[in-house]
Parts: structure tokens; C-alpha cells; sequence
């Protein structure tokens, strides 16, 4: 998919230029790339300035940045994290599980210069060591125009369990 | 399962230098030792910050046992069962909060924090007997040394103070970690894994395993931070605290927080230190901050479920013979600079949990030797090395190699004590 060519595409509404079946398209090539993965053309999906937060509080209007998560990336981090992921160093990850993601239930929560707010459900279930488990949770994501197509400025994970015992999890959510 | 031992012979399963896979594996072993360790000794339930103010509490385990840790009116803190006296039921659900009863969801039976048994629906059905004294939720005596709590159901064992023993020491140093301020809990990180409860514990004093499992978060650091990092090669050491307990040190110029301030500041905290002195501190107090954030350079392992291990609390909860459940308590100041609890924060998340750069491994590892220990019909898990004390250390001629076994044969040598017993 060229990512360029779907930003391109006319607007149907709203004023971050970005239309709802572009957004679509775009997550779910996202999920691809991750169930893939294939992290470093995910790494170039993001703006400089994004951030990659899996949040351990259940309370949504507890900010992140002064609490404890699961993640809290910025572009250093998440070179980092691919880099980790990457190596075949890391027990975690060499293998890691195997995963497979749907991404559903879109809604459109915001809509405005600072570009589109989606809030969807995710549902993972991944396997490894003769087990088969599953992460479900809600995302938030926010798109934005760049210069080369659409560009992730926020991914935000919502696990149902974030605040409950979870396991060593050796892939991106 | 093929044992040429006996099986339950806690004196021949736990040696000097081996102890017997069976103590992975057996899940009777596992029933002694809830038994016999986890309902025998001080255990820990909680941190003071978790129960801020009067009428807060949280949840918690004394081994396989739920209880609620208060703080009353008055500061008194009181652990108890987390069952109503009637028919059961837990009485608290909530992880943590603010509040003065606790009322059972199933036939309304009302307690107070201190765990009196306040009012009871419709209680004239009852006949003249029944006295409201006696059915107050069981209580567990309680103890705390420098904010961390600890419970146990034995009455007639000693003073906490006195078990903790020599690792009071370190935990005076640890908690140098509050600059000052005192020390608050920022949150937890929680998983599980597939493993016997004593690979964690053997995990917090093995200094051997970082270099190769943290490959990859070695790597992730810059490179003034991975010097420092470099567990193996600093001259550190391993001792045996007694009772169980033992320390690691890894960077021994990260033993006490409240030395060296005048050495520069590490280029990774530079940003800290600057927003810092924007904030106005002085000089002085922002070297104090910034060395106390970047968390001390030891391991600290009290038997059976807790270590204070360099920059964070480290509890294990048994939850059968092959699972085992792990909480990584983040720590920072308490109503210290926020810009220094953010940075604890992120450094917290760099390695710990789920997702972090090491913990993930280190679980992953912990699985694969319960894994391994199902082959072998009569094989040992070896904690031999190491054994002989270091010559002329500066730490004493009561020290080892900084990666020998020490450690785990401290806390296998409390464990038969204690199973044989």
C-alpha cells in the first residue's frame, strides 16, 4: 500500500484532511507490519514527536507522563525497543511468540487540526511454548497528514488487564 | 517421578553446594512450604506509602493467604484475613483506597479497619451467645522497619528488627533513595511466569546471568551508562546477611547515595539537572537528587518474598509449585521534585515489566528452567560457585566473588532450617 497515494485521496470530512476509510486502511496495515514484524517500516510510520504508551492505570485521565506504564516510548525508545526486538539476543524475543491481530469498533473521537482521533478494539492472541494466550484492550490512535502520507503522532493501548499480573511479552502491541 | 532420596528428606534435599530438583517440581514440597516457611516467618505485605493516611488500605498475600494491610485512625497498622467470619466471603476487593469498614458484599456484615466486627443485619435471629468480640477478622501480627511492612501468623517469633538482623543496614542505605524526602511507592509492574517461586528468589543475588541475559538492554544504554553497568567488573561482592537474607553489591560506588556528591554528574541525568536547578535548588541539592534518582548499586535479598533490589522493590508471591507471581513496586521521593520522580519513572520502565528491556528475559529464563527441571530423574540445581571468600577485599574477609552462588546457598540454608524444623 502506498501510503502517499491514500493521503492524497480527497477528504470526506473534518478538518484534519484525513478520511475514515484512509484511517482504516492505515491501521490495519499497521497490525500487519507488527503481527510481521516488520518494524522498520513501523518505525517510519510514526512523527518525530509521537509517542508509543501502554498505560497501566485503568483511570483514563490519569496522564502518563507522571505515571508508571507498561511503555511510555518516544522515537528514541522505540528505535531502541525495534532494536532489542531485532537482535536475537533477547530470550524474550528469540523466538517471539507468534501473533495474530484484528483491529475493530473504529470510532471517531476527534477530528481537527491536530489531526484524527480513532478509538478502536484489539484483540491479540499470540502463542509460544505450547500456550495460546490473549491481550484484548481498546487503542487510541491519532493520525496525522505528513508530508509523505499519513504519519501515527499517538498509539495508546488500553489493555483490559494492564493492571493485573501480565507475562513477559516479547513483540509490539 | 524417579527419586533415589527420599522425597520429603528436607535435610538431604538442600547440600552445601546443590539443592535436589525435586524442590521445583514436588507440589507437596510446595504444601510445606507454605506451611512451614511462608506461615512461619515475617513476610512482606506492603510499603507505608501504599496506606498513605489514616483509614487506607490495600490488598495483599501472606502466602497463599488474602489480606488487607490498614492503617487505622490512630497510624496503627493491622494486617488481616481478607474473609468475613461468617460464610467466607472476602470482605475487600480493591486493590487500594480510603476508608474506615469494610462491609461483606453477601450478607452485610460490617468490620472496622482495625478489623472489629461491627454490626450484623438482623442480628436479634441470632441466640444469646453470640458475642460480636469473637468474630472480629483474624489478625496477623505486624511489623515494620523503615516503611516496610511485614506480617506473620507466629506470635512467639522474634522482633522483625531482629530477623532482618544485618540486611537493616542496607535497608537504611536503600532508602537513601527519597534524597531525603522519604520514599513513596509510584506504581507497580505485575506478571507471572511458569516457574517455581525460589528461581525468583535465587534470580535477585545472581550477578552471573546479567551480562548475558541483559544483552540487549546493555546495549540500549549509552556508553558512560553501560560502564557503569558493568555488573561483573567493578569489584563487587556477595554476602550472607544471615537468616536467609542476602546482598549483592554490583557498583560499589552506588552504595550510599549520600557519598561522592561531588563527582560529576552523568551525562544521561545532565537534562535532570538542569530542570532541576531551573526549579531553584541549589547546587548541593540537585547532586543529591539526581544521584539519589539513578538508584543505588546493590541487591538486597530478605527471604522469603521481598528484596530491595537497586532501584525498586522486588516481591514474589508463590502461587502453585510451577507458577509464581512478580511485582516490580517502582519507588520515588515523597514530595520530592517531579522532574526527578519522571525520571525514576521512565528508568523503571526501561527495564522492568511486561515490556521492559529486561524483565521480559529474565522471566522467559525463569521459565526455562522449570522447563528443564522436568528432565533428569535425579539431578541437582548447582549453587556451588564461588564458595571461597575473597582475599583483602575492602568489603571484609566475610565476602565473595561478586558472581558467586552465596546468595542462593544463604536462602537454601534458612529454607532447610526452616523445612526441617
Amino acid at each position: 500500500m502506498n501510503t502517499a497515494n491514500l493521503a492524497a485521496h480527497p477528504p470526506l470530512t473534518g478538518t484534519s484532511g484525513i478520511d475514515f476509510t484512509q484511517a482504516m486502511a492505515f491501521i490495519w496495515r499497521e497490525a500487519e507490519m507488527l503481527d510481521r514484524h516488520d518494524y522498520s517500516p513501523w518505525l517510519a510510520l510514526w512523527t518525530e514527536d509521537g509517542r508509543y504508551i501502554i498505560p497501566i492505570d485503568q483511570d483514563e485521565t490519569a496522564d502518563p507522563l507522571n505515571s508508571l506504564n507498561i511503555a511510555y516510548d518516544d522515537a528514541e525508545m522505540r528505535k531502541a525497543r525495534v532494536k532489542r526486538l531485532r537482535s536475537g539476543f533477547a530470550m524474550s524475543s528469540a523466538p517471539a511468540a507468534r501473533t495474530a491481530r484484528t483491529v475493530s469498533r473504529f470510532v471517531v473521537v476527534g477530528d481537527s487540526e491536530d489531526g484524527l482521533d480513532i478509538r478502536a478494539v484489539q484483540h491479540i492472541v499470540e502463542y509460544k511454548f505450547d500456550r495460546t494466550r490473549i491481550l484484548a484492550g481498546e487503542v487510541l490512535y491519532r493520525l496525522v497528514c505528513g508530508t509523505d502520507g499519513l504519519a501515527l503522532a499517538r498509539k495508546e493501548i488500553r489493555l483490559l488487564n494492564s493492571d493485573d499480573p501480565l507475562w513477559g511479552i516479547g513483540y509490539l502491541l | 517421578m524417579t527419586e533415589t532420596l527420599p522425597s520429603r528428606d528436607y535435610a538431604s534435599l538442600v547440600q552445601d553446594d546443590r539443592v535436589h530438583t525435586s524442590l521445583y517440581r514436588d507440589p507437596a514440597i510446595f504444601d510445606d512450604e507454605m506451611d512451614r516457611i511462608f506461615k512461619n516467618t515475617w513476610v512482606w505485605v506492603g510499603h507505608a506509602s501504599e496506606v498513605p493516611g489514616p483509614n487506607t488500605f490495600k490488598t495483599s498475600y501472606v502466602g497463599r493467604q488474602p489480606v488487607i494491610l490498614t492503617r487505622d485512625k490512630d497510624d496503627r497498622f493491622h494486617v488481616l484475613l481478607n474473609r468475613c467470619r461468617h460464610r467466607a466471603a472476602t470482605v475487600c476487593e480493591r486493590r487500594k483506597g480510603k476508608g474506615n469498614v469494610f462491609v461483606c458484599p453477601y450478607h452485610g456484615w460490617s468490620y472496622n479497619i482495625d478489623g472489629k466486627l461491627r454490626a450484623v443485619p438482623h442480628a436479634s435471629v441470632y441466640d444469646d451467645s453470640f458475642n460480636k468480640d469473637d468474630f472480629a477478622l483474624e489478625s496477623l501480627r505486624v511489623e515494620q522497619y523503615n516503611g516496610m511492612i511485614f506480617a506473620t501468623f507466629r506470635q512467639d517469633i522474634e522482633p522483625l528488627v531482629e530477623f532482618l538482623g544485618a540486611a537493616t543496614k542496607w535497608i537504611d542505605l536503600f532508602m537513601k533513595q527519597g534524597a531525603g524526602f522519604g520514599v513513596k511507592t509510584l506504581g507497580e509492574h505485575q506478571f507471572r511466569f511458569r516457574g517455581n517461586w525460589k528461581i525468583q528468589l535465587e534470580n535477585t543475588t545472581d550477578a552471573y546471568h546479567f551480562p548475558i541475559v541483559h544483552k540487549t538492554f546493555l546495549d540500549s544504554l549509552d556508553a558512560e551508562t553501560e560502564n557503569v553497568f558493568d555488573v561483573l567488573g567493578q569489584g563487587g561482592w556477595v554476602e550472607d546477611l544471615g537468616n536467609g537474607h542476602s546482598l549483592m553489591v554490583m557498583i560499589p560506588d552506588l552504595v550510599d547515595l549520600e557519598a561522592n556528591l561531588d563527582a560529576p554528574i552523568p551525562d544521561r541525568f545532565a537534562e535532570l539537572a538542569s530542570e532541576l536547578a531551573a526549579e531553584g535548588h541549589s547546587d548541593a541539592m540537585v547532586r543529591k537528587i539526581v544521584r539519589a534518582v539513578g538508584g543505588t548499586g546493590f541487591n538486597l535479598n530478605l527471604f522469603p518474598n521481598v528484596a530491595c533490589s537497586m532501584a525498586f522493590f522486588r516481591v514474589l508471591r508463590p502461587i502453585s509449585v510451577e507458577e509464581t507471581e512478580i511485582r516490580h513496586v517502582a519507588i520515588g521521593m515523597d514530595g520530592g521534585p517531579e522532574a526527578g520522580n519522571r525520571a525514576r519513572l521512565r528508568l523503571h520502565e526501561h527495564f522492568q515489566g511486561p515490556m521492559g528491556f529486561g524483565s521480559p528475559d529474565d522471566a522467559e529464563g525463569w521459565e526455562r528452567v522449570q522447563r528443564g527441571a522436568q528432565a533428569g530423574d535425579n539431578l541437582w540445581i548447582m549453587v556451588n560457585r564461588g564458595i571461597d571468600p575473597l582475599v583483602g577485599h575492602i568489603a571484609g574477609s566475610n565476602v565473595t566473588d561478586v558472581s558467586a552462588e552465596t546468595g542462593m546457598r544463604a536462602a537454601y540454608q534458612m529454607w532447610k532450617r526452616m523445612m526441617v524444623a
